[in-house]
C-alpha cells in the first residue's frame, strides 16, 4: 500500500519536473552530501551542495526546495559557501540571504528558497555551498500514547532524493540515529544500516524534483522538552549588572503518557519503566553568572545544582517531578551578569550584545519572547537581530520609577538553538541618570525630617485667640510658676539640711562659732528665698488657671514656713545648750519634740512636692 | 540655677533620644529575629491557614475591594462554594493589600507574596512598640521599654509570626496591645481623642481576629472592678462609653460580625456593663447635687423601683439567650468556658492539635523565665495599685485561664506575660541599682577622705554604714559634701521619693550579685529565644528537612504533588482530600476541593471522612457523586513523616461517625487500640485510606515496614478495582489516584470488549507498523 503511493508520488514528481525543466537554468549540482542528525527532538539536515554552472549566463541565486511537511516545521536555515576544503566551515560562516520565493512551474507541494550569492557564477565555474535546515516537531511519535514501561518511538519521513529543481549527479544520503533500536526503515537497494547510521545512496544521474518517500521508525528517549512559551526579561543596571529572568513554560512534546504513573516502578528501573520521561535539563549561563535562582510560583524549586568555571556555567535543573510524555510544568530561572561583559560603547551610542535563545540545551522553543528593558531615560533604542522577528516597544514601571523605562520587545516563533546568536540594541544613555533616583530617596528624606522640624517648631493652632490656646497658654505659663516655687522651696529645704549638718557638725566639734556663722547664712538666704517666693505666688493667685494648684502651693508654703520656724527653735536650742554646756542627754531631750515635728513636717512636705511635680 | 536647669532638660532629651534609639532597635529586634525562616527555608508562605490568606490577597490585589466583598470562591467546598467577603475576618487581607498597594504605586516592585511573607514580622515590631506604650502608662518608660524587649521575641509569640506565617494573629495581636493601650491611655488622661482613637483600633481588631470578644469582655470586666472597688472616675465613663458605642457599630460594619455584634452573648457583658457605669455616673451626680440627707431618700425610692425595672430586664434578656441556638455561645467560646466542651460535642474542633489544653512545658517552651517573673510583676503592680496596673493584673489573670484551655490561646497570654514581666525586671533592676548607686559614691567619697586626710575620723561612720541604720548615711553624706565641695553647684536635696528609696536600699554584694543573676537570667531568654526561632518555629512545614550524614536531605513533596496537579489535570477538575489540604490545594495546585480548613460544614467533612473509612466501592460511588476527579492521600510511612492521614484516620471515622452512623469507631480498633498491623480489623484493612496509602507499598522493601507506626502492615498484597495511581511524590509522601471511570454495566459486554480490547492493540500495532499513514 505505501510503496504503490509512493510510487504514485515518484511518478508525480517526474511528470512535474519535466515542466519545470525548461524553466530550469543551467545549474547542474555535481554531487550532493546530505547529513540528517535524528538523535535528539531537533532535525538537523547539513547538505552539501557542490553547483556547477553549465549554461552561458552568469547565475546569481540558488534554489533550495522543500516539501510542504517538512516547511512547516522548518525552524531554521542558513546557507553557507564553503571555499576550499582547509577553512574551517564557520570561517566563512556569515550566511546568504535566503528567501522565498515562487517561480512557476514549481509543484505546489514544495517551497523554493532562494540563495542569493555574493557574486554571480560564471560559465563553468562551480561553488560549493553548504545548507543547515533545522526543524522542530517534525518527529512524530507513533504510537502517540505509550504507557509509563514503553520506550519512545518515532517517525521520520523524508526523501532518499536530494528534492532539488536542479539535476543531481551524485548524491548520497547519511542519516544519523541516537544509539537504540531501530524499529524499521524504508529498504531500498543501496540501504546499509551500520550501527547508529544509515546510509543511502550513492545515486546517480537523476533529474529535478526526484523524490523517493522513505520512513524511519526508531526509538529515542531523549528529552523532547518543548518550552510553549518563553519570556527572556534582560534589565540592564548602569549599577553593574545585567539581571536575567527566564520564564518556562514547558511540556514534554514526545509520546502522550497514559496509564497509571507508578513512583515505585520508575523507581526501581527508572531508565526502563520512564524511558521517554526526563527529569533533569542543563542551561549553560555565561560565565560569572551570580545570584542564580531556580523557582515556580509557589516557591524555591530545591532539586537543581550549579558550578562554573571561568568559561561557563552551568546550571542542572530538575523540575518539581519527571516530565512524561504530554506533562507540563512552569518555572523560573533568574541570574544576574556583570554589565561589562555584555554592554559596550560605540561613537557615543551604547550598544548591548547579549545571545537571543534560551542557555537550556536542545530546547523547542514555540514562542520566544525577549524583553530588553533598558534603564530609564534611555533614547535612541534600535536593536539589531540577525534573524527576522517581530519588534515593538513598551514601557516598564519598577524601582521608583517615574517616566519608566523603555522595553525592546522582540519575538520569534520557532526557535531552536540555532538561534542563541548574539544580538544587539543600541540606546543612547546619560550616566547623570543614575543617580536621579538615590537623589530622589535623599531629598525624600530630607524633605521628610525638614517638614519634621518645622512642624515642631512651628505653632499649628488654628486660632490665636481662641479660648483654648489661650488657656494652654497660661497653663504653661502657671507650670513654669509652679515649677518655680518647686525649685525656690527645694532650694529652702537644701538650706535647711545645711542647718541641720552644721548642728551635726557642732555634736561632734562643739564648735558654736562656726554653727552660729551657719546659722547667719542661713538665716539671710532664707530671707532671700521667701522674697523670691512672693512674685510667682502672687502670680499663681492672680492666674485663674491656677486655681486648682493653688491651695496645694500655699499650703506647702505654710509648711515650710512652719518648718523653718520649728528648725530655727531647734537651732536655737542646741545651740543655747552648748553654749551652756549642757549634757547630751539633755540636749537630746530638748530637742526631741522639734525632731519629732520637723520629721513629720518634712515628710508632708515632700508629699505635696511630689503632687506638685506631678502636675 | 538655670545650668541645672538646662541639665535636666538636657538629660531628659537626651533619656528621650536614647529611648528612640533604643525603641529602633527593638523594632529592627523583632523583625530579624523571625526572618530565620526565610534564611534557612525561603521566602514562602507557611503551613495552612495562611495559603487562604495568601490567595485571599492575591484576589484582593488582583479584583479590587469591592469585587472582594463579593467574591464567591467556587473553587472550594464543591459543590456548595464560599462566601469569602462575608466569611473571613478581612483585616489581614487588608493590611497586607494596602501594603502591596502603596509599594506598587511608588513602583517597588514587590510580589503579593513576598509583602504577605514579610507582614508578620513588621508587625511584631509594631506590637512591640504597642507594648512599649502600654507598659510605659501603666508603670514608666523603664519598664516600657523592657517589655518591649521580651516582647519583641517571646517564643510564643514568634510562633504565629515569623516571616511567612501570615496568618491573622500576627496582625491581630498589635492590635490587640494597641487596643489596650489606647484604653488605659484614655483612662489615664480622660480625653476623648484617645477614646474615639480606641474605638478604631478595637475596629482594627475587629476586622483581624475572632479573638475580639477577649478585648470586648475584658474592658467591661475592669470597668466593673473598677466601679465595685470605687474607683469610678469621668475618665473611666470617657474611656469606656464611646468604645461601647463607637466600637460596636464599628464592629457591626465587619460582614462576619454584622449583627452578632449585638446579638450573640460574647458582647453581653459590655452593655450589662455599659448600663451599670451610666446608673453610677447618675448616682455620683445625683450626690454631687443633693444633701446628704435628701441623697438618702433618693436612695431609697430609686432603689425599690428600680429593681422591679431591673428584674424585667433581667427576665427579658434571659428570654433572649435561652431562644437563640446554643444559649447565644457560639462553639468556640463556649470551649473556652468549659474546657471539656468541644471534646465532647464537636470532634472536629477538638480534632485541631492548637485546640487543645498545653502541657506545662508547653509553658516553659513558650514564655519560658516570664512565667516566674509575672509574679513578681503582679506584686509590683500592686504597689501602688491604679486604674491602669489592675487592668493589666486582669489581664495577665485572664490570659492565664484562656491560655489554660486551648494552646493557641497562649499567644494572648505572652504579651501579657511580657508587660508583667518588664515591670518586674525594671523595677528590681531599680532597686538594686539604686542601692547600689547610693552606696558607691559614699564608698568613693569617704575613700577619697581617706587619701586626702589620713584621718580615721571618716572611717568610724564609714563602719556604722553597714552596721548602724541606714537611713543616717545619706546625711552625714550630703553634710560632708556640702562642706567639702561648696563651689560645686547645690546639690538637689534628697526628695522624698529619694527618703523612700533610702529605705529601700539593698546591701551593696547582694543588690550586685542579684543584678548579674537578673542578667543571666535575661541572657538565657534570649538565648532561649532565639533558639525557639531558629529551630522550633521556622520550620514551614511545606518543606521539611533532615539532617542525615551525608548532608542535609529536602522532602519537597507537597508541593512537588501540588504542582503536578496545576499542570496536569484540568481547570475543573475536583479534587478530595482530607480538609487539612483544602487550603494548600486551592491555593498551590488551584484545584477546586471538597472542603478545607475553614470547616464550616461538618456534614461536608464527614461525607469526607466517611468515604475515605468505607471500602473501595463505597468510597467510589461518594466522590463519583460529589464529582471528584483525584484523590490525595498524604503518606509518610516510607520516610517516617508522622502527621500524615494514617494517624490522622481515627479522627475522619470520628467525624464521619458523627454523621452517617455507619461508621463506627470500634469496627477501627482492635481492643480499643488503633492498629494497621497484620492485628487490625477487616474493616480497617479495607478501607480507603488504608489501601490508597498502602498501594503498592510491600515493593519497596518486601516487608512494608511502616516507618511511622514501626510495623509491618497487615495487607500487603491487594490491587484497586475503582482507582488508580496517577502520581506519587519522591518520597511517597504525596499520592494522587484517579478515579477510574464508571464501567458498563452488562457483564458480558465487559468482558468482551476487554477481549476485544486485548486482542486489539497486537493486531492494529502489526498493521500500523507495516503502514504508518
Amino acid at each position: 500500500m505505501m510503496t504503490r503511493l509512493n510510487l504514485f508520488l515518484f511518478t508525480f514528481t517526474i511528470l512535474s519536473s519535466h515542466l519545470l525543466s525548461a524553466s530550469a537554468s543551467d545549474l547542474i549540482l555535481t554531487k550532493v552530501d546530505r547529513r540528517i542528525d535524528l538523535s535528539s527532538q531537533i532535525v538537523r539536515t547539513t547538505t552539501t551542495l557542490k553547483v556547477e554552472n553549465t549554461g552561458s549566463d552568469i547565475v546569481s541565486e540558488i534554489l533550495l526546495s522543500f516539501p510542504e511537511n517538512h516547511v512547516n516545521h522548518l525552524a531554521h536555515l542558513t546557507a553557507t559557501l564553503n571555499e576550499g576544503r582547509g577553512k574551517a566551515k564557520t570561517s566563512s560562516g556569515v550566511g546568504l540571504p535566503v528567501e522565498v520565493v515562487h517561480p512557476k512551474g514549481v509543484p505546489p507541494k514544495l517551497t523554493i528558497y532562494s540563495v542569493t550569492l555574493p557574486k554571480g557564477l560564471g560559465k563553468g565555474d562551480s561553488l560549493t555551498l553548504d545548507v543547515l535546515a533545522v526543524f522542530s516537531h517534525i518527529l512524530k511519535p507513533f504510537p502517540e500514547k505509550i504507557t509509563q514501561a514503553d520506550i519512545q518511538l518515532l517517525l521520520f519521513q523524508e526523501s532518499a532524493y536530494y528534492i532539488s529543481p536542479y539535476a543531481v549527479k551524485v548524491q548520497s544520503l547519511t542519516v544519523k540515529l541516537p544509539d537504540a533500536r531501530v524499529e524499521s526503515y524504508t529498504k531500498l537497494e543501496d540501504t546499509k544500516l551500520q550501527g547508529s547510521e544509515l546510509k543511502y545512496g550513492a545515486y546517480e544521474n537523476l533529474p529535478p524534483f526526484s523524490y523517493l518517500p522513505i520512513v524511519i521508525h526508531f526509538e529515542n528517549n531523549q528529552p523532547f522538552a518543548v518550552a510553549k512559551e518563553l519570556v527572556r526579561e534582560i534589565e540592564i543596571s548602569h549599577w553593574g549588572n545585567v539581571q536575567i529572568t527566564e520564564h518556562y513554560n514547558l511540556v514534554h512534546g514526545g509520546a502522550q503518557s497514559k496509564g497509571e504513573f507508578s513512583r515505585l516502578d520508575y523507581q526501581a528501573r527508572p531508565y526502563v519503566r520512564g524511558a521517554s520521561a526526563f527529569r533533569r535539563l542543563v542551561a549553560k549561563l555565561p560565565p560569572r553568572a551570580h545570584s542564580v535562582y531556580y523557582r515556580d510560583e509557589i516557591g524555591n524549586i530545591s532539586t537543581s545544582s550549579l558550578w562554573g568555571d571561568s568559561k561557563k556555567t552551568e546550571l542542572v535543573i530538575e523540575p518539581r517531578y519527571p516530565i512524561f510524555g504530554g506533562w507540563k510544568t512552569a518555572f523560573t530561572i533568574g541570574y544576574g551578569l556583570p554589565l561589562k561583559d555584555f554592554l559596550f560603547g560605540l561613537d557615543g551610542k551604547r550598544f548591548l550584545n547579549i545571545s537571543f535563545g534560551s542557555p537550556i540545551n536542545e530546547l523547542v522553543i514555540d514562542t520566544l519572547i525577549v524583553k530588553v528593558v533598558l534603564p530609564e531615560g534611555s533614547k535612541d533604542i534600535s536593536a539589531s537581530v540577525p534573524f527576522p522577528v517581530k519588534q515593538r516597544q513598551e514601557t516598564k514601571f519598577s524601582h521608583l520609577d517615574i517616566a519608566g523605562r523603555p522595553v525592546v520587545v522582540l519575538e520569534k516563533n520557532d526557535a531552536v538553538p540555532e538561534h542563541n546568536e548574539h544580538f544587539q540594541v543600541y540606546y543612547k544613555f546619560n550616566c547623570l541618570s543614575m543617580l536621579r533616583e538615590p537623589l530622589m530617596l535623599i531629598s525624600g528624606f530630607f524633605f521628610l525630617f525638614v517638614a519634621s522640624i518645622v512642624y515642631m517648631h512651628a505653632d499649628l493652632s488654628i486660632s490665636k485667640s481662641s479660648a483654648s490656646y489661650l488657656a494652654k497658654i497660661q497653663w504653661e505659663e502657671v507650670q513654669a510658676t509652679v515649677r518655680q516655687v518647686h525649685n525656690i522651696i527645694s532650694r529652702c529645704l537644701t538650706t535647711h539640711d545645711k542647718l541641720e549638718a552644721s548642728l551635726h557638725d557642732l555634736s561632734r566639734t562643739g564648735d558654736v562659732q562656726a554653727c552660729k556663722a551657719t546659722r547667719k547664712s542661713v538665716d539671710s538666704s532664707l530671707k532671700e528665698l521667701t522674697k523670691e517666693l512672693k512674685s510667682p505666688v502672687a502670680f499663681l493667685q492672680s492666674s485663674p488657671q491656677a486655681a486648682q494648684i493653688l491651695p496645694k502651693v500655699e499650703e506647702v508654703i505654710v509648711k515650710e514656713r512652719d518648718l523653718q520656724e520649728k528648725l530655727m527653735a531647734k537651732h536655737s536650742t542646741v545651740v543655747d545648750c552648748y553654749e551652756k554646756k549642757l549634757g547630751g542627754r539633755e540636749i537630746e531631750n530638748r530637742v526631741a519634740l522639734h525632731h519629732q515635728k520637723i520629721a513629720a513636717l518634712r515628710l508632708e512636705i515632700d508629699d505635696i512636692m511630689d503632687l506638685i511635680d506631678e502636675i | 540655677m538655670a545650668a541645672t536647669e538646662a541639665q535636666s532638660s538636657l538629660r531628659h532629651a537626651f533619656g528621650n533620644v536614647l529611648a528612640f534609639f533604643i525603641l529602633i532597635l527593638i523594632g529592627v529586634l523583632a523583625f530579624s529575629i523571625r526572618l530565620f525562616s526565610v534564611i534557612k527555608y525561603e521566602s514562602v508562605i507557611h503551613e495552612f491557614d495562611p495559603y487562604f490568606n495568601y490567595r485571599v490577597t492575591q484576589f484582593l490585589t488582583k479584583n479590587g475591594i469591592y469585587d472582594f466583598w463579593n467574591w464567591f470562591d467556587d473553587r472550594t467546598w464543591y459543590p456548595l462554594g464560599r462566601v469569602i467577603g462575608g466569611t473571613v475576618y478581612p483585616g489581614l487581607t487588608l493590611t497586607a493589600g494596602t501594603l502591596w498597594w502603596i509599594l506598587n504605586s511608588l513602583n517597588i516592585p514587590l510580589s503579593v507574596e513576598t509583602v504577605c511573607v514579610f507582614t508578620a514580622p513588621i508587625f511584631s515590631a509594631f506590637a512591640s512598640w504597642a507594648t512599649y506604650l502600654l507598659t510605659k502608662e501603666v508603670k514608666g518608660a523603664g519598664a516600657g521599654l523592657t517589655a518591649a524587649v521580651l516582647l519583641a521575641m517571646v517564643p510564643s509569640y514568634i510562633s504565629r509570626s515569623v516571616a511567612g506565617s501570615y496568618d491573622n494573629e500576627a496582625v491581630a495581636i498589635f492590635a490587640l496591645i494597641f487596643t489596650f493601650y489606647l484604653y488605659i491611655k484614655t483612662l489615664n488622661t480622660g480625653s476623648l481623642f484617645y477614646a474615639t482613637l480606641n474605638s478604631i483600633a478595637y475596629f482594627y481588631m475587629v476586622c483581624s481576629w475572632g479573638g475580639y470578644t477577649f478585648i470586648i469582655n475584658l474592658i467591661p470586666i475592669h470597668v466593673l472592678l473598677c466601679i465595685v472597688t470605687g474607683r469610678y472616675s469621668s475618665r473611666l465613663y470617657i474611656a469606656y462609653a464611646p468604645l461601647v458605642v463607637l466600637g460596636t457599630l464599628l464592629a457591626a460594619l465587619v460582614p462576619v460580625v454584622g449583627f452578632n455584634a449585638v446579638m450573640t452573648s460574647e458582647h453581653f457583658a459590655s452593655f450589662l456593663v455599659f448600663i451599670l457605669i451610666h446608673v453610677v455616673a447618675l448616682v455620683y451626680y445625683i450626690k454631687g447635687i443633693l444633701s446628704p440627707k435628701m441623697f438618702k431618700v433618693a436612695v431609697t425610692l430609686v432603689v425599690s423601683s428600680g429593681l422591679a425595672v431591673g428584674l424585667a430586664m433581667i427576665a427579658v434578656l434571659v428570654a433572649m439567650v435561652a431562644s437563640s441556638p446554643t444559649m447565644g455561645w457560639s462553639g468556640r467560646s463556649l470551649s473556652l468556658l468549659d474546657p471539656t466542651y468541644a471534646s465532647k460535642y464537636i470532634p472536629i474542633i477538638a480534632s485541631v492539635s492548637e485546640h487543645q489544653p498545653p502541657t506545662w512545658p508547653s509553658y516553659f517552651m513558650d514564655i519560658n523565665v516570664l512565667a516566674f517573673l509575672v509574679p513578681a510583676g503582679i506584686i509590683a503592680c500592686f504597689s501602688p495599685l491604679s486604674d491602669a496596673s489592675s487592668f493589666v493584673i486582669l489581664y495577665i489573670v485572664t490570659s492565664v485561664y484562656f491560655s489554660g484551655v486551648m494552646v493557641r490561646l497562649m499567644l494572648v497570654l505572652a504579651p501579657a506575660a511580657c508587660i508583667l514581666s518588664g515591670i518586674a525586671l525594671s523595677q528590681a533592676f531599680d532597686v538594686f541599682t539604686r542601692s547600689i548607686k547610693l552606696q558607691l559614691p559614699s564608698l568613693s567619697v569617704d575613700s577619697h577622705v581617706d587619701a586626702g586626710n589620713a584621718s580615721s575620723e571618716s572611717v568610724v561612720p564609714n563602719d556604722t554604714v553597714k552596721t548602724d541604720k541606714i537611713e543616717d548615711t545619706p546625711k552625714e553624706r550630703t553634710s560632708k559634701k556640702s562642706k567639702k565641695k561648696e563651689k560645686e553647684p547645690v546639690e538637689k536635696p534628697p526628695s522624698k521619693s529619694q527618703i523612700k528609696k533610702k529605705l529601700l536600699v539593698l546591701p551593696l554584694e547582694t543588690s550586685i550579685i542579684a543584678i548579674i543573676l537578673l542578667v543571666l537570667l535575661g541572657a538565657f531568654y534570649v538565648v532561649h529565644s532565639v533558639w525557639a526561632a531558629a529551630e522550633a518555629y521556622s520550620a514551614p512545614s511545606i518543606v521539611l528537612t533532615s539532617h542525615s550524614n551525608d548532608g542535609l536531605h529536602v522532602f519537597d513533596d507537597f508541593r512537588e504533588a501540588y504542582a503536578w496537579l496545576s499542570h496536569n489535570t484540568e481547570v475543573d477538575d475536583k479534587v478530595a482530600s482530607w480538609w487539612d489540604y483544602g487550603y494548600q490545594t486551592t491555593a498551590m495546585a488551584n484545584r477546586t476541593v471538597i472542603v478545607d480548613n475553614n470547616t464550616w460544614n461538618n456534614t461536608h467533612i464527614a461525607t469526607v471522612g466517611t468515604a475515605m473509612s468505607s471500602p473501595e466501592k463505597a468510597a467510589w460511588e461518594i466522590f463519583n457523586s460529589l464529582d471528584v476527579k483525584y484523590v490525595l492521600v498524604v503518606f509518610g510511612g516510607l520516610v517516617g513523616y508522622p502527621s500524615d492521614d494514617i494517624n490522622k484516620f481515627l479522627w475522619m471515622v470520628r467525624i464521619g461517625g458523627g454523621v452517617f452512623p455507619h461508621i463506627k469507631e470500634p469496627d477501627y480498633l482492635r481492643d480499643g487500640q488503633y492498629r494497621i498491623d497484620s492485628m487490625a480489623t477487616p474493616t480497617m484493612l479495607n478501607c480507603l485510606m488504608y489501601k490508597l496509602s498502602y498501594y503498592r507499598f510491600v515493593e519497596t522493601d518486601g516487608k512494608a515496614f511502616d516507618r511511622v507506626r514501626r510495623t509491618e502492615i497487615g495487607k500487603k498484597y491487594f490491587k484497586l478495582t475503582h482507582f488508580e495511581e496517577v502520581f506519587t511524590t519522591h518520597h511517597w509522601m504525596v499520592r494522587i489516584y484517579k478515579l477510574k471511570p464508571p464501567k458498563n454495566r452488562i457483564r458480558g459486554k465487559i468482558k468482551k470488549s476487554k477481549a476485544k480490547a486485548s486482542s486489539k492493540p497486537a493486531s492494529k500495532r502489526k498493521e500500523l507498523k507495516r503502514n504508518p499513514f
